[in-house]
């Protein structure tokens, strides 16, 4: 079996290594080695399984294909049973869809995992000095380490924030850095997501799921728990609750979301129900005496903590969009004051902008005096002209992202558009330069998925899910792996195709 | 509890008891075309439909009282909001929009009837599948209260929940004795009055009473019998005394928990104290077609208060 996945694996890599074209200077950062495969995590470069992979294939001798295949429709019909299920945009109310759900795990070692959440805790560190720093004195302007223009042209950065400095001083209670992986010891982060990350119910149910359909491998392998999140996320809220209130009782912390409409509703109301809180919509809520309250049974309660699942843009109809009705009205006023907590804080966005990505390496060195020890994915800004020019002159070959753009959309994969989506692209690329970034298509590393033939590679990235309390960062084992199922794509996003898989760190 | 949250209960509640009952109207219709010539189909169906509601917008939509369009209009038509289908789906929808109130049993129970229903109803059902159709309606719902039932906290939820059934449940019970009230009248001020078969079999299966009618009143039935039955008795679930003394009991458990007594109660406590005191034989002097429109004016009355009480909007 393993020599049979082994030979999908080059037939599929060499389709598409053909297609690519990497920039010299890319070379030794996106880890192609000269034969252009990919970095699987089963095989690594050669046909001999790494190290946390060596049952995997006896595992898999052993398991029943039939048997798997029942296992999968399971799993399928007990996620649509519990309605882990989303809208697409632009599709009708009734068509709820499913991200499909992998049943074969991905594993990391707990050795590799302890590098990483180093790097990631230390990534989440700064990005909070960096939020405190951009809405206070703003030192590494001053310093010269990253240009003023960055931050005073762009939308995410809030001036209503400008000398706030929120409870415990936390700014992303909840983080999702978006990793990808290139080679054995070759990391990058693509993304920080600093706003309002989700996916992290799916980690949790597909956890759930895997623990339901093979205990058997539970009892014989030890895995690191997930189970511990919704918990640690309570705690967390919790203590960057507003200290001006009575800090003996037990906070009251609500979950605000757009609504069930919303494609992570389901997520939404899963973290407040495993949490205890009350899921709450901008029209249960209003200003009560200087706090933001919610209409119960029994009158208006105040919030001390809310954990938002909705943009700056429409949190506050009075600062920002006045047509929101998904906000309340004046929140701004009572956080300002000290009056509640939100999580993640306002103008958080400013940390995660893919232009501010660019200066990562400089942000963690300026905060931490330590080098960074994720890699950032190279990026051209194509802001500036020369950059805007090369990467006009290799589109082919990149990824180009919108600053301000996620979940895939508005995005062009080179390697695999064609010629007519590459020229359409590039008329909007002139047309607005400042609005993209560019980064080399990454050879993100490849796991096996269970398909009908059997196990093939399929390329992933990985989402871990970072808590920041005052006092320490909370890092849970594994995350959600999301992965393309179509052969050979790059783009693992639930909204294009994409599916997860759960992620084992083992306990090594 | 959010008063949205309370809201979105008693929603999903009256959306689950009305489907069902709606089920069993149409069943109870059925079977009366079935028994009756087919001349007076028609004019059953006719009355089936004004007792749902639904007898505007069907008749916007089609000409004469056909018995399949009739149940296709009923059952699975979404564009009719009081079709079994729209309602299961209001249910469902309530149940999402209130998920972190429910035990994860009580709202998957929910969500699996309404993707059975959705599956089961995606094609117009034949009559010779109709049968079983209503019967699969029901026994979902079974399965929902069940769940209810079995896994629920006695709190402010269940009674909410509760507090939604009821009220929808006596709402339906007047609703099908007011359609039908011509049919008992002039055999209702005559005590032992016979009454034609058909008619009285049909509204006590519109109820699901008509086994335990009998086993009650033996082969008595008279027009005064069953109106006394699914007006005033204690026992049977789906009298309008019953209900109303189930939403009076709910809303006593609320006001305890909360430490209040809000005016909803002292309406619902009014109503049951009515009830305590009401004859067959004084609801035959106000006349039982006034009898059942002040009820249910009352009751809808109750509703709202019972909405402003408990602050379900702003």
């Amino acid at each position: 079996m393993l020599t049979q996945y082994a030979q999908i694996m080059s037939r599929q890599c060499f389709g598409l290594a053909q297609n690519l074209a990497f920039p010299r200077d890319c070379y030794s950062l996106v880890a192609m080695s000269t034969e252009q495969t990919y970095f699987d995590e089963m095989l690594g470069f050669d046909e001999t399984a790494r190290s946390p992979y060596t049952d995997y294939d006896a595992w898999f001798q052993a398991e029943d294909i039939k048997r798997l295949r029942r296992k999968a429709t399971e799993a399928e019909a007990s996620f649509r049973k519990t309605g882990i299920t989303f809208n697409v945009y632009g599709e009708s109310e009734a068509a709820e869809r499913l991200i499909p759900f992998d049943i074969v795990r991905r594993i990391i070692s707990g050795r590799e995992w302890d590098r990483l959440s180093k790097g990631i805790e230390q990534r989440v560190r700064a990005l909070n000095a960096f939020l405190y720093d951009i809405y206070h004195n703003q030192e590494i302007i001053k310093a010269g380490r990253i240009p003023a223009e960055l931050i005073a042209n762009n939308d995410a950065f809030l001036p209503e924030m400008i000398g706030v400095t929120p409870p415990g001083g936390v700014y992303t209670h909840i983080v999702g850095t978006d990793i990808v992986r290139t080679g054995e010891n070759d990391f990058f982060v693509l993304e920080d997501n600093a706003r309002t990350p989700s996916g992290v119910s799916y980690m949790l149910e597909n956890r759930e799921t895997m623990m339901q359909m093979f205990p058997e491998l539970f009892s014989q392998i030890k895995v690191r728990e997930v189970a511990g999140y919704p918990r640690s996320l309570r705690r967390s809220l919790a203590a960057t609750r507003p200290p001006a209130i009575n800090s003996s009782d037990t906070p009251v912390i609500a979950v605000l979301t757009p609504g069930m409409y919303n494609s992570a509703f389901y997520e939404h109301a899963f973290l407040a129900d495993q949490m205890g809180a009350e899921l709450v919509e901008g029209h249960d809520l209003r200003v009560v005496d200087g706090r933001i309250a919610m209409r119960t049974t029994q009158g208006y309660q105040a919030i001390d903590v809310l954990y938002r699942r909705v943009d700056d843009e429409y949190l506050d109809p009075l600062t920002f969009n006045p047509q929101s009705a998904l906000g309340v009205a004046g929140i701004m006023d009572v956080y300002r004051a000290g009056g509640i907590t939100i999580a993640n804080a306002p103008g958080s966005g400013i940390a995660d902008d893919k232009a501010v990505y660019s200066y990562m390496p400089e942000i963690v060195e300026f905060y931490t005096g330590e080098s960074a020890l994720l890699k950032n994915v190279p990026t051209w800004r194509c802001s500036d002209p020369q950059s805007l020019q090369y990467v006009l002159d290799n589109l082919a070959a990149l990824v180009v992202k919108e600053v301000h753009g996620s979940g895939g959309y508005g995005m062009l994969v080179g390697p695999t558009a064609s010629k007519r989506e590459i020229s359409t692209f590039a008329t909007k690329l002139k047309a607005h330069p400042s609005n993209y970034i560019a980064q080399p298509t990454l050879s993100l590393s490849t796991v096996p998925i269970f398909t009908r033939a059997g196990l093939a590679p399929r390329h992933v990235d990985l989402r871990p899910y970072v808590l920041v309390s005052p006092d320490k960062v909370t890092i849970t084992p594994g995350g959600l792996t999301r992965v393309a199922l179509k052969k050979g794509s790059l783009v693992v996003n639930s909204s294009q195709g994409g599916g997860t898989k759960d992620t084992w760190v083992l306990e090594d | 509890m959010l008063g949205r949250t309370a809201s979105g209960l008693f929603w999903m509640s009256r959306y689950l008891e009305r489907s069902e009952n709606t089920a069993r109207l149409i069943d109870a219709g059925f079977h009366l075309a079935l028994t009756r010539p087919s001349e007076a189909a028609p004019n059953e169906w006719a009355s089936v439909l004004s007792t749902s509601g639904a007898d505007e917008a069907y008749k916007a939509k089609y000409d004469g009282y056909e018995g399949l369009n009739v149940v296709d209009f009923l059952l699975r038509d979404t564009a009719n909001p009081g079709s079994v289908l729209s309602m299961v789906h209001m249910a469902r929808e309530n149940a999402r929009q209130v998920r972190t109130a429910l035990t994860r049993e009580a709202f998957e129970a929910t969500n699996e009837a309404w993707m059975t229903l959705r599956d089961l109803l995606a094609k117009p059902v034949s009559e010779r599948d109709l049968p079983s159709v209503l019967n699969m309606i029901r026994q979902q719902s079974a399965l929902v209260r069940g769940a209810i039932h079995g896994t629920m906290l006695r709190n402010d939820v269940y009674n909410f929940l509760r507090i939604g059934t009821f009220l929808e449940r006596a709402d339906n019970t007047a609703r099908i004795l007011d359609v039908k009230y011509y049919v008992l009248l002039p055999s209702i001020a005559h005590v032992g009055a016979a009454l034609d078969n058909v008619q009285w079999e049909k509204i006590l299966r519109a109820v699901s009473a008509h086994r335990a009618y009998r086993w009650l009143n033996g082969e008595g039935v008279t027009a005064r019998g069953i109106s006394e039955f699914l007006i005033l008795d204690r026992q049977f679930p789906r009298s309008l005394a019953f209900s109303v003394a189930k939403v009076t009991e709910n809303l006593n458990h609320l006001a305890r928990d909360y430490g209040d007594r809000p005016e909803s109660l002292v309406h619902a406590e009014s109503m049951s104290a009515m009830f305590d005191r009401q004859t067959i034989a004084a609801i035959t002097e106000i006349g039982l077609h006034g009898f059942l429109r002040e009820f249910i004016r009352d009751h809808y009355g109750l509703a709202g208060t019972i909405a402003s009480d408990y602050r379900f909007h702003e």
